[in-house]
């Protein structure tokens, strides 16, 4: 179960090590190079993951720019970008991989910052929403999303979003089929979907002629 | 929880309310719009920019100086009381600044309304569900907060729980609430006529069972609020469907008068009516603020919100039909029960209303039982009722046809009403779309052909099936009441106290006041959502923003067009019924030469600004406004693995006007997507033999319709019945009725497709492989 019920172990102070056992193995397949960071993580892993002063200092390019951290260990990147750094667009909604609401690249991989843990993101590369912005100008699949309506309420759109951007960087010009596998890991209860797929597929020619 | 929309009623109160507020209701002396030129377009939302770049501030993006996080500790047992609590470890942990237990000052304020008082308390020790509050932290980070409430240490009584129908209502069942039975008053009678003498005259007869599961809302940003104390002052940014509902909660609960509390709404995360009012974690979050003196975030986990902040019951009724041989109804017998949950008596609320309402039929009688059992309270749900109404009615209806040996969507046409039997008055519609829809969808969807198809050989079998449905919302009402500005540079701004919840509310407004007053949709700013600077107005839910809003902005909008045309017509020194409105210029329509460009208007840049205020009036007393749909579905059915695929779906809609064509299909589109869910997949599962725990509460094992599973390319029909009498605006709502007949429309295409009925909603492979293995047995509903 949820490795943030706090109901799942009433009389434990700590996280517990099922909880911590899950948040480290899942969070460790959720970036690039899996086997650092497995290795980092065995050999490094305080015993007590509650203690306030285990901060342990990152440096996590975020949107192209560098950004050094003290993090808890077990702090998630959704986390850390959110409430560290400011950068809301990147939304919290299930932690624990379900949505897709919290979607950003990692070294232009889509990736779920919830399943990441900050200290996984060392080293790495981060783009967010807020990435895809030119100064104050929409981005080509933030343009067409807006265009084709491929939003109602607008709170998976981030997420929708970087789940097309960081399919047209691998696929530029996708099938309908290719796009509905691309956004198929972030959920739209407004069920937009048929928007959506309008959107990506706009979002492919407006990159297609800007290049 | 209550909606708090209708405050005022009546033709007298609100001839009342005119003459008081010395101001035209706006829609007594407005003809009703016809011909539109900006309403109706395909426009992109004017708050697209936000919501696509991030700039949008959500209320769980708010993050105010020294502000803390909260958690909330659940009881982990179906039923049980709290026999001792010890919270003094967590108040000695990093980071916690506050702890709130069923002792603390304010913890007993009374919660959920039962019919004779409140039958519980904000942090209540006899949990009912489990997923009842009973404790609360706030600390510096949220990982603190969770750390702090694992360390409370609860000593459980774990009393017997019961969260099955069947084992509710038996004998010796623990009891939910304190009453004699868990069932929730008396069966609920309603109907007309004389059904005996009804199936007496009837040629034909079909019986049947049908059941439905519960869906959970699963909006994608969580229940919660921030909040922050001025003093005495209470600010809340809360994630809902209106800000007014829950000015008033607040106000109760913590004993503030109205003026001392504000709530700010600007955008929310998606509600489907599980977020018309806040719910107990905004007060606990107040109650943490206090006490810490710093503001609080408290959003409920997705867990949490998945037991115990709404649902749409799970039901299951009979349906018996009566018919002449042509297809006529002679009788409707109609029954159901349901489940509210531990707190809520409205399990079966609006599910009898469709078969009281949708067809002409003089003998109609319908029986609800409503049920306590040890589970999260419903909440409001797209529709209330009405989806789980129209799976049982819409498929009997397809067993009728069978059996008659009609076209499913002939035997519908040949029962259409025109006046709504189900309301006491009898009450004629405005307008009933029902039939337009019927033959303009069978027409663009190709239904005669494709309903003759013969079902290809081997192992995947189609069919087309086609269900219809209303609401019984969705005409809107007062109270509304719309501020707008026209200013200096010829650009205007709407003052408005609803939220909008995605569907595009913000662009209609604006739409509206462009139609009337010329100025661009571009230039026209929107303030909503606020109870500190904008007006009263109910929770953007049952449908009734746009007919509720529409005719109020409308109103105001002339208004303004009134006094720029009264100072227009004595600058050029003409009656003001010669001139007219367009491209941002007053002129004079047979003399268009002679014109006043109103950026340049002096007199109106002197004053700096024209105001106009619009009141919603009442509908036309005696009459009922109702909006219309049938749906038409075309499925894959695999019949080796039971899998339902949905090929091509067709939504014919009467929701009179169509204010913005883009929004108004895609509303659409995600109502069809919600109902596929209640057809195919979404189900909660729940304990019933041992913990009474959600097993599901998660986005995993609960199963949403995905990108994958979502129709490509739906096809939409607007039908648009001119409705001139319903409201000036001429038009009603769209969000419930488009997703009421969407279910029943995928279960006869399935059964179409098989040959065999899936009489239980979510229609499962599993269910599937078992109709197929018992095709003259149709399993009954059996859902505990």
């Amino acid at each position: 179960m949820d490795s943030h019920d706090p109901h799942d172990t009433p009389h434990d102070a700590g996280v517990s090590r099922r909880g911590f056992l899950t948040s480290v193995s899942t969070g460790a397949i959720g970036v690039v190079s899996a086997a650092h960071l497995a290795a980092s993580t065995a050999n490094e892993a305080p015993p007590d993951m509650t203690a306030a002063d285990g901060q342990r200092a990152v440096t996590i390019t975020v949107n192209g720019e560098a950004r050094r951290l003290s993090v808890e260990p077990r702090w998630s990147l959704l986390f850390v970008l959110r409430e560290r750094l400011g950068l809301t667009a990147t939304k919290t909604s299930c932690e624990r991989g379900e949505c897709g609401a919290c979607t950003v690249l990692i070294d232009g991989e889509t990736r779920y910052a919830c399943m990441t843990l900050a200290v996984e993101a060392d080293g790495h590369a981060v783009t967010t929403l807020e990435g895809l912005m030119q100064g104050e100008a929409l981005g080509p699949v933030q343009r067409a999303f807006a265009e084709e309506d491929g939003l109602q309420c607008g709170f998976c759109t981030p997420g929708q979003i970087m789940a097309v951007e960081g399919l047209l960087q691998k696929t530029p010009a996708p099938t309908i089929d290719e796009v509905r596998e691309g956004v198929s890991g972030n959920l739209c209860r407004c069920g937009t979907y048929a928007h959506i797929f309008k959107a990506a597929q706009r979002a492919a020619e407006l990159k297609g002629a800007r290049s | 929880m209550i909606c708090n929309d209708v405050a005022l009623e009546g033709v007298e109160l609100e001839a009342a309310l005119a003459e008081a507020l010395n101001t035209p209701t706006g829609t007594a002396d407005i003809p009703a719009w016809t011909d539109t030129k900006v309403v109706g377009q395909r426009l992109p939302k004017i708050d697209a920019y936000e919501r696509v770049s991030g700039t949008a501030v959500y209320p769980s993006d708010i993050t105010l100086p020294g502000m803390l996080h909260a958690a909330v500790l659940r009881c982990p047992h179906g039923h049980a009381r709290v026999k001792k609590l010890d919270a003094s470890r967590a108040a000695k942990m990093p980071g916690v600044r506050a702890v709130l237990t069923p002792e603390s000052p304010g913890a007993d304020i009374p919660w959920y309304p039962g019919e004779k008082g409140y039958v519980s308390r904000l942090l209540d020790t006899h949990c009912r569900f489990a997923g009842d509050e009973i404790a609360a932290v706030a600390a510096d980070t949220p990982y603190q907060a969770f750390d702090a409430v694992r360390a409370i240490v609860v000593e459980y009584e774990v009393l017997p729980n019961v969260v099955g129908l069947d084992a509710a209502l038996a004998p010796n069942a623990p009891a939910v609430l304190d009453g004699p039975t868990n069932r929730a008053g008396d069966p609920r009678a309603q109907g007309r006529g004389d059904v005996a003498a009804g199936f007496a005259a009837a040629e034909v007869t079909v019986e049947g069972t049908y059941s439905t599961g519960t869906q959970l809302h699963v909006p994608i940003e969580l229940h919660g609020a921030v909040v922050r104390w001025d003093g005495p002052k209470l600010v809340a940014w809360d994630s809902l469907q209106g800000v007014f509902p829950a000015q008033n909660t607040y106000a109760r609960a913590l004993a503030l008068p109205l003026s001392n509390v504000r709530v700010i709404g600007h955008y929310m995360g998606g509600g489907f009516g599980s977020k018309l009012d806040t719910g107990k974690y905004g007060v606990i979050a107040a109650l943490l603020a206090k006490q810490a003196a710093r503001p609080v975030r408290l959003f409920m986990t997705r867990e949490d919100t998945m037991r115990a902040i709404g649902n749409r019951p799970a039901v299951r009724m009979t349906v018996k039909l009566g018919a002449k041989k042509d297809g006529t109804l002679t009788a409707i017998d109609f029954s159901c029960t349901g489940s509210g949950g531990a707190y809520s008596a409205g399990g079966t609320g609006g599910v009898n209303w469709l078969p009281l309402d949708l067809y002409r039929c003089p003998n109609v009688n319908t029986v609800s039982t409503n049920v306590y059992i040890h589970a999260g309270p419903e909440r409001p749900f797209r529709g209330p009722g009405h989806p789980q109404g129209a799976w049982a009615l819409e498929q009997a209806m397809d067993t009728l046809a069978a059996k008659l040996g009609m076209d499913p969507v002939a035997l519908r046409l040949k029962n259409v009403p025109d006046i709504s039997q189900g309301r006491q008055d009898q009450a004629r519609y405005t307008s009933t779309g029902l039939a337009t829809c019927l033959t303009e969808g069978a027409k663009t969807f190709g239904w005669t052909e494709a309903r003759a198809r013969v079902p290809q050989a081997g192992p995947v079998r189609r069919g087309v099936g086609v269900a219809a449905g209303m609401w019984r919302g969705g005409g809107g009402s007062p109270p509304a009441t719309i501020i707008v500005r026209l200013v200096a540079d010829g650009t205007a701004s709407v003052n408005m106290g609803a939220s909008d919840i995605g569907n595009g509310t913000k662009t209609w407004a604006a739409m509206i006041v462009a139609e009337e007053l010329g100025v661009p949709v571009d230039r026209i700013g929107i303030e909503h959502a606020d109870t500190a600077t904008t007006q009263y107005t109910g929770a953007s839910g049952g449908s009734k923003t746009v007919p509720t809003e529409a005719p109020a902005i409308r109103a105001a909008a002339i208004e303004v067009k009134r006094q720029l045309l009264a100072l227009a017509a004595a600058d050029l020194k003409v009656d003001a019924t010669a001139l007219s409105i367009a491209d941002g210029a007053v002129f004079v329509t047979a003399d268009p030469s002679k014109r006043i460009v109103i950026r340049q208007f002096r007199p109106l840049a002197q004053r700096g600004v024209l105001v106009g205020v619009g009141v919603r009036g009442p509908d036309t007393h005696g009459m009922a406004v109702n909006p219309w749909g049938v749906h038409f579905a075309e499925v894959e059915v695999d019949t080796r693995t039971g899998l339902v695929r949905i090929q091509r779906y067709l939504a014919a809609q009467d929701s009179g006007k169509v204010m913005n064509r883009l929004t108004y299909d895609n509303q659409v589109i995600g109502a069809i997507t919600m109902g596929q869910g209640l057809a195919l997949t979404e189900d909660r599962i729940m304990d019933a033999a041992h913990t009474g725990r959600v097993l599901n509460a998660n986005m995993h094992d609960y199963k949403v319709p995905t990108a994958l599973d979502a129709v490509v390319a739906p096809v939409i029909v607007a039908v648009d019945p001119k409705d001139t009498t319903c409201n000036i605006a001429a038009t009603k709502g769209l969000g419930e009725p488009a997703t009421i007949p969407a279910a029943a429309a995928i279960a006869n295409a399935v059964a179409h497709a098989l040959g065999v009925r899936v009489v239980d909603a979510p229609i499962s492979p599993q269910r599937v492989l078992d109709a197929l293995a018992a095709p003259r047995t149709p399993a009954k509903g059996v859902r505990s």
